[in-house]
């Protein structure tokens, strides 16, 4: 799977979660958590999202990898291969 | 004859605006059925019924605003025949037909294609896909059964006005009015209600160590946030200190039989609302977490229960994901109490003698003093406090 098709299923999931985000608006390199106003519940929700459409598994410990919108994508590549 | 009214549905509501039945006559139904959707300022709710019987008649008609209070249909108890239901009509006959033509006031705003007099059908799954799109419901064209508006309809009306400004109208109007709704139910927590507020410190090392080894060991959706201990550690202290828990109403307090907490829940469109998770004092964390997930999805989809809107006996809010160290409450009528949590956090903490860097949160009470005092609420949280300690007792 390419970056490319993860990053559409990223947003897609994201987008599930909070339906007022902008793309544009993104910017990838800054914490994700921040700028779409993610709390923990919408977090858990998110990576359950990502679970069930890219068969995943995400441990707790891998938490703190995941920041930004750039490195959730690296993070995902990487399991994805 | 049992007599179905409609309910309050917070301290906020004083009307609704009734939308469906969920039932027709000759029905049975049972303690706990969806009998009704009604709108609130907040949500389209679904409402049950706390009687058992058989449907007689249905009295309110769909689109109609009215009065909590006001008789919206009858039914027959057990054993009773419609004869006997007749009979008992005619000794209030006023009692039915006045209630509800004086009550209830016919919604006026209806959108443009609409005929006087006719009222719209809208399916619920339209209507929460409405909701969800920004569009007004009661405006879109239907073209299901009776002019029904469906699911359909609702997306191809939203794909229309898709380049129509971002905030559509119905939407800021709802938001005003669950603005006014929030203002009318604080003020008058502010007004009746003699806050007092106290404050501790939960170091959070036991929890958090035992919720990763938890989470280590199960599976992405079955994950357990720290919320939920949260929730229990309340409802089991509420189990202790009982007038924390409960009802003020008609200048006294009716203590909980159950612990119901409201979990209070921002709407991202602006807002909140505090809808219950029921008998938490005997939930599993696993369920507890179960029915938060289910219940803050709900809540966001404008899906709720009446029973979840009407009886929590005391409410928790966390707004500690927004980063605040700590929050004191404002109690919501006619609850007596509420907790709050601030972010978890990693602080310096002095433990058997030594400095410790660990996790902690702060825990707050408002307290209502017409029912409590200061110590109380102080043990209070210092049960709080114990409970967390020992996470795997929760």
């Amino acid at each position: 799977m390419t970056n490319e098709e993860i990053r559409t299923i990223v947003l897609a999931t994201l987008k599930g979660i909070a339906p007022e985000i902008e793309e544009s608006d993104l910017r990838p390199d800054r914490p994700l958590r921040d700028q779409v106003d993610l709390d923990s519940m919408d977090w858990l929700n998110f990576l359950v999202g990502l679970h069930q459409r890219l068969q995943v598994e995400i441990p707790e410990a891998d938490y703190r990898k995941l920041t930004t919108l750039d490195t959730v994508i690296a993070y995902l590549a990487q399991k994805c291969v | 004859m049992i007599e179905f009214k409609l309910p309050s549905l917070g301290a906020d509501m004083d009307k609704g605006k009734f939308l469906e039945w969920r039932i027709k006559p000759g029905d049975q139904v049972k303690r706990g059925d969806v009998v009704a959707v009604v709108d609130t300022s907040k949500a389209a709710v679904d409402v049950e019924i706390w009687n058992e019987g058989t449907v007689y008649e249905l009295i309110a008609e769909p689109g109609v605003t009215m009065r909590v209070g006001t008789v919206m249909a009858t039914l027959l108890a057990p054993g009773e025949t419609p004869e006997a239901a007749e009979a008992e009509k005619r000794t209030r006959p006023a009692a039915v037909a006045v209630s509800v033509q004086a009550e209830a006031v016919p919604v006026t705003a209806v959108a443009a294609p609409v005929v006087p007099g006719e009222r719209r059908r809208v399916s619920p799954v339209a209507r929460r896909r409405a909701a969800e799109l920004g569009v007004d419901a009661e405006s879109v064209a239907g073209t299901g059964p009776h002019g029904a508006v469906t699911l359909e309809d609702v997306e191809r009306a939203a794909a229309a006005t898709k380049a129509a400004p971002a905030v559509p109208a119905a939407q800021l109007d709802k938001q005003a009015e669950m603005r006014r709704a929030i203002a009318a139910a604080m003020s008058r927590s502010k007004r009746e209600i003699p806050h007092y507020y106290l404050s501790e410190r939960v170091p959070l090392q036991n929890a958090t160590l035992w919720l990763q080894a938890e989470n280590a060991r199960r599976g992405l959706t079955e994950r357990v946030l720290m919320a939920a201990l949260f929730l229990k550690s309340v409802a089991l202290a509420c189990e202790t200190y009982p007038d924390m828990n409960g009802l003020y109403r008609d200048g006294k307090f009716e203590p909980g039989a159950s612990v119901h907490v409201g979990v209070a829940i921002s709407l991202r469109q602006g807002g909140l609302i505090a809808p219950a998770i029921h008998d938490v004092q005997k939930k599993s964390l696993t369920q507890l977490m179960q029915d938060l997930t289910d219940l803050v999805k709900r809540a966001r989809a404008g899906s709720l229960r009446s029973s979840e809107m009407s009886d929590p006996t005391i409410t928790v809010t966390n707004l500690g994901d927004q980063g605040v160290e700590s929050v004191f409450g404002v109690i919501y009528p006619p609850q007596v109490a509420l907790v709050g949590f601030g972010r978890v956090a990693e602080l310096a903490c002095v433990v058997e003698g030594g400095l410790r860097i660990i996790p902690a949160v702060t825990a707050s009470l408002a307290a209502d003093h017409r029912v409590s005092d200061g110590h109380r609420g102080a043990l209070f949280l210092a049960e709080i406090r114990r409970l967390l300690q020992q996470p795997e007792t929760l």
